[in-house]
């Protein structure tokens, strides 16, 4: 599903060259819900955004679903986020004029899929999530934990190979955020492939497998036992 | 995508109401500014056109230019008009002066001195009385034919016949008054005081004959007839045919074409300026919009949205907002131009041409002004797009 070599990314600031990625190595099998860790400037948000085709690698192989993604265009990277990658982000990024069901619709929008086709896959999606009953509101008039249910309604109806979630329950109070990752776990048992990228221990542990990182590199994995980590009354850290 | 993005157009220009009527008011105003700027230039071009053609189009206009003796004589106007192209000839001399009836002074008249012929070639009509006689001409008698106005200013009445008035210590007597015309842009012809062209030669001590009119006999014979009246004046001047100039009504109404269409176009490109500056408005927004959008942007790239989607949201966005303008402005213009031209006594005509001109260059305008932010947003890179906190 995804495979790494050795890949690097650096930046530049000033005079420094400061490396983002220094040499990462992983996989992710289809049907995989991995989480990768790491504190905040580890790599962690270059990597997802490798992994999304939102930003090119400087060095190293990345693939994903066996296509090896070198040199591609910009229309080329735009076409693979549309047609193999769902996102779900911290902050929901849902667009504040459109509805919920307008919200789900768009990335179909992008795929040329026909309006009644359209329609119909992101009412499933929105009822799947459990917002089949507020899909004519606008982000505004949802609470938070609705807001990111429909994002993730909106990155599932695509039916994309593979779900990119970034601190999903960052803006979320702990109970809420408890409800989204049950959601991802029930994603998750119907098929889909998650990569899910914190900062948190308490959400890592909810995904088949832990990734490490730290400085731009991967620095440990751990398989998880069950969901047996976070219990009730755990704290899940909110915000940045 | 195509019905989508309008749509999707449509909503972003409704929810910024106040901001997307401004910039629309940009382009209305132009539009406004070109159909009714040229609808007055181009009604003016038709009633100078048609007041042309009330003089009657068989008319040619002969001005002599010497500054020699003339050789022009009333006999020899005579013999030209027996010519089988021309149906009539008339001398005419044009003077100002003061006119008394009893204590009433009128300065304003327009003194034409001429023969009987006049009245034909000029297609005048008399409301009473009759017009001169060659009797009249050859006698020099001391009579007059009034214009409506000139009836009217002087003794109250257009039922003037019989009545006398005063002229350089000349008194003459009315024995005809013309039907009023109206007053066209070539000025009234209701002020006119006729008189026999022989009294006007020794009253205003004018010799010779500088102006006449000549009718052909129909309107296909116009050619021949100016033909026949440059072959006499030929004649007359030795081939110089710089002593002379003949007029038809077709070249008057060109040259009167030409330097309205002048106009229409200095008035059509200034309003074109005021267009421009609405384009302007709009690239000024469309630029707004792209970085207060910036996060969504990122957000539509991420789920999906290649650069020719943006690029064309954004286009479709500013060509709304320019052919709105323009379907706006032309109703705003055609209700102008019904109100404006009957409150104004003024003549506006809306051509077709102009009116869909008008939309088709408001609507490249907001191509042209729309592609440079479009281009813009389609550039952004969705990570830092993503980023950026609007």
């Amino acid at each position: 599903m995804i495979r790494m070599e050795n890949v690097i990314k650096k930046y530049t600031m000033g005079e420094e060259e400061v490396y983002a990625l220094a040499g990462v190595s992983m996989t992710v099998k289809e049907g995989e819900f991995v989480a990768i860790i790491g504190p905040s400037g580890s790599g962690k948000s270059t990597l997802m955004n490798i992994i999304g085709c939102l930003d090119a690698a400087d060095s190293g192989i990345y693939s994903l679903n066996g296509t090896p993604i070198e040199h591609y265009s910009e229309r080329e990277l735009a076409r693979l986020r549309s047609r193999q990658i769902g996102f779900i982000f911290q902050g929901f990024n849902l667009l504040p004029r459109l509805t919920a069901l307008e919200n789900v619709e768009l990335p179909m929008v992008y795929q040329n899929i026909r309006t009644a086709e359209r329609e119909k896959r992101a009412k499933e999606a929105l009822e799947r999530v459990g917002l089949g009953g507020r899909m004519n509101h606008k982000p505004g008039e949802l609470s938070g934990g609705q807001q990111q249910r429909a994002a993730i309604a909106r990155a599932l109806a695509t039916k994309p190979s593979l779900i990119l979630a970034d601190e999903p329950t960052g803006n979320l109070d702990s109970r809420t955020g408890r409800e989204i990752l049950s959601l991802f776990e029930e994603i998750h048992e119907a098929g889909n492939t998650i990569v899910l990228i914190t900062h948190d221990a308490g959400v890592a542990a909810r995904a088949q497998r832990q990734v490490k990182i730290q400085d731009g590199r991967i620095v440990g994995e751990e398989e998880s036992h069950g969901n047996t980590i976070l219990e009730d009354g755990m704290e899940i850290h909110c915000g940045k | 995508m195509g019905i989508q993005s309008w749509k999707m157009a449509w909503k972003s220009i409704a929810g910024n109401k106040m901001r997307s009527f401004l910039t629309i008011l940009g382009v209305v105003i132009g539009v406004v500014a070109i159909v009714v700027l040229v609808a007055i230039a181009q009604g003016a071009n038709v009633q100078v056109t048609s007041s042309i053609e009330n003089l009657g189009t068989n008319l040619l206009t002969v001005n002599i230019n010497s500054r020699r003796t003339n050789p022009l004589t009333s006999a020899g106007l005579d013999e030209l008009s027996q010519n089988d192209s021309i149906a009539a000839v008339a001398p005419i001399l044009t003077t100002s002066g003061t006119a008394k009836a009893g204590i009433v002074t009128y300065d304003e008249g327009s003194i034409q001195g001429t023969v009987p012929g006049y009245e034909e070639i000029r297609g005048l009509s008399l409301a009473s009385g009759r017009f001169l006689t060659q009797p009249d001409i050859d006698n020099r008698s001391m009579v007059a034919v009034l214009g409506s106005e000139a009836a009217e200013e002087m003794f109250g009445t257009t039922d003037a016949v019989g009545e006398t008035f005063t002229m350089n210590g000349y008194t003459f007597s009315v024995v005809g008054v013309l039907e009023e015309k109206g007053s066209t842009s070539s000025g009234s012809s209701d002020n006119q005081i006729i008189i026999p062209f022989s009294l006007a030669e020794r009253l205003f001590n004018q010799k010779g004959i500088s102006t006449f009119y000549v009718s052909a006999s129909s309107a296909d014979q116009v050619t021949a007839a100016e033909y026949a009246v440059t072959d006499y004046l030929d004649g007359l001047f030795d081939g110089d045919s710089d002593q002379y100039s003949v007029y038809n009504q077709t070249d008057m109404i060109s040259t009167l074409s030409e330097t309205t269409e002048t106009l229409t176009l200095m008035l059509g490109g200034i309003a074109a300026i005021s267009l421009l500056v609405g384009g302007i408005g709009i690239m000024n927004i469309m630029l707004v919009s792209v970085s207060e959008r910036t996060r969504e942007i990122g957000i539509r790239k991420a789920i999906g949205a290649s650069r020719g989607n943006i690029l064309s949201q954004f286009l479709i966005e500013s060509l709304a907002v320019s052919f709105l303008g323009g379907l706006l402005g032309l109703g705003i213009a055609l209700i102008a131009v019904a109100v404006l031209g009957p409150a104004l006594e003024m003549e506006m005509v809306v051509s077709i041409p102009v009116a869909l001109l008008a939309i088709g260059f408001s609507v490249l305008i907001g191509v042209i002004f729309g592609l440079y932010p479009a281009n813009k947003a389609s550039k952004l890179r969705p990570i830092d797009a993503l980023r950026y906190e609007g």
